[in-house]
């Protein structure tokens, strides 16, 4: 009876699905929901919007039978302003150029001594257990902003877009678990705190420390950014070591 | 506002090009950024633009990691196998990471307050 509508309604998607502007959309649709669920939950960082994003984005991709590439196609618009906005780190960076200036020295010790741990422990702990060499690989950059991991991991022969995914791991654990981390060791310098969110958990780090306090969130800035430019020269070099 | 976008992805540009010309080890926006800042503290200043731009990127980063983490789905069986050495590895990794960066931070900020009293 309805088969006409019911084919028609076919036709619409088949044409819709293919076309970017559909993916598109959606991711900000899911994003957006994430966002709603966030706020809702008192800002808390275990409701986190990028999570929720994915996991209403891959039930609707694996419901409609959608390939990722297709996604892509899409979401890409989106995937392309990780490069301008990490570009735009500069800002704030400038901005507090002379509590940074003031700070040199204890942020260049904690840059070395983080981003040696982040690097390094990660690939011991993943080794140790029994995870292949190209997981260990795609895993050395986690604490680093996506972008960056990923040109990382290609270059030393991890798998970009699974490192693309621990990175997001990485960032959610993070900013759940930094306030009792660092509240435990008495890092009480909204500084510090800040720094090492940045260093450990990247933009999802960076986002929580602006939650809490702006100086913070400053410093979380200047670690992501810091932590991009040690992380890339530093792992090449870490797996050349380990890697003979 | 285009100025402000112009510059932005102009830092990028550049630094795409000398990363990818001069083989360096450093991804092309990370070159942004460095360019980026020394451009501002050459100009000493920065304009409402920029900052409009810059802003509305930062707030909404999150939302930029989304596509590259939907991702998740061509690696399933990946996951299957490895969940728990790399999800391991991400929790104890992480705390330590937070910690050592946190202790070490605060440690050499208060000797250097200590140094510059005496």
């Amino acid at each position: 009876m309805n088969v006409g509508g019911h084919s028609a309604l076919a036709g619409l998607w088949v044409y819709l699905h293919a076309q970017p502007l559909f993916w598109l959309t959606a991711t900000l649709a899911a994003y957006g929901c994430g966002a709603a669920l966030h706020e809702r939950a008192g800002r808390s960082p275990a409701v986190n919007a990028v999570a929720i994003a994915v996991g209403l984005l891959v039930a609707l991709l694996l419901g409609t039978g959608t390939s990722y590439a297709t996604y892509f196609e899409g979401a890409q618009f989106v995937h392309f302003l990780l490069g301008p906005a990490t570009v735009a780190l500069a800002v704030p960076m400038f901005r507090h150029r002379h509590v940074v200036a003031r700070a040199w020295l204890p942020l260049l010790a904690a840059l070395l001594a983080g981003s040696v741990t982040a690097a390094a422990s990660a690939m011991a702990v993943a080794w140790a257990l029994g995870a292949d060499w190209q997981s260990v690989l795609s895993l050395a950059p986690k604490s680093v902003t996506t972008p960056i991991a990923m040109g990382i991991s290609e270059r030393i022969g991890g798998v970009p877009s699974f490192t693309a995914v621990l990175v997001m791991v990485t960032g959610i654990l993070g900013a759940i678990i930094a306030r009792p981390v660092l509240d435990a060791l008495g890092v009480r310098d909204w500084r510090a705190r800040g720094f090492a969110a940045g260093l450990a958990a990247h933009g999802l780090g960076t986002a929580r420390a602006f939650q809490v306090d702006q100086l913070a969130g400053t410093f979380a800035g200047i670690g992501v950014g810091l932590n991009g430019i040690a992380t890339s020269v530093l792992v090449p070099l870490l797996v050349e070591v380990v890697g003979r | 506002m285009i100025g402000a976008i112009f510059t932005l992805l102009a830092c990028q540009l550049a630094g795409e090009i000398a990363s990818q010309a001069l083989h360096l080890p450093v991804p092309g926006p990370v070159l942004g950024m460095v360019l980026l800042v020394s451009l501002l503290v050459w100009r000493r200043q920065l304009g409402p633009d920029l900052e409009a731009a810059s802003g509305f990127l930062l707030r909404h980063l999150s939302l930029f990691f989304v596509p590259a983490a939907v991702g998740v789905m061509v690696h399933g069986g990946r996951i299957a196998r490895e969940w728990w050495p790399l999800g391991a590895a991400i929790l104890v990794s992480t705390a330590l990471t937070l910690g050592v960066t946190g202790v070490v931070f605060q440690a050499v900020a208060r000797w250097v307050a200590r140094e510059s009293q005496t």
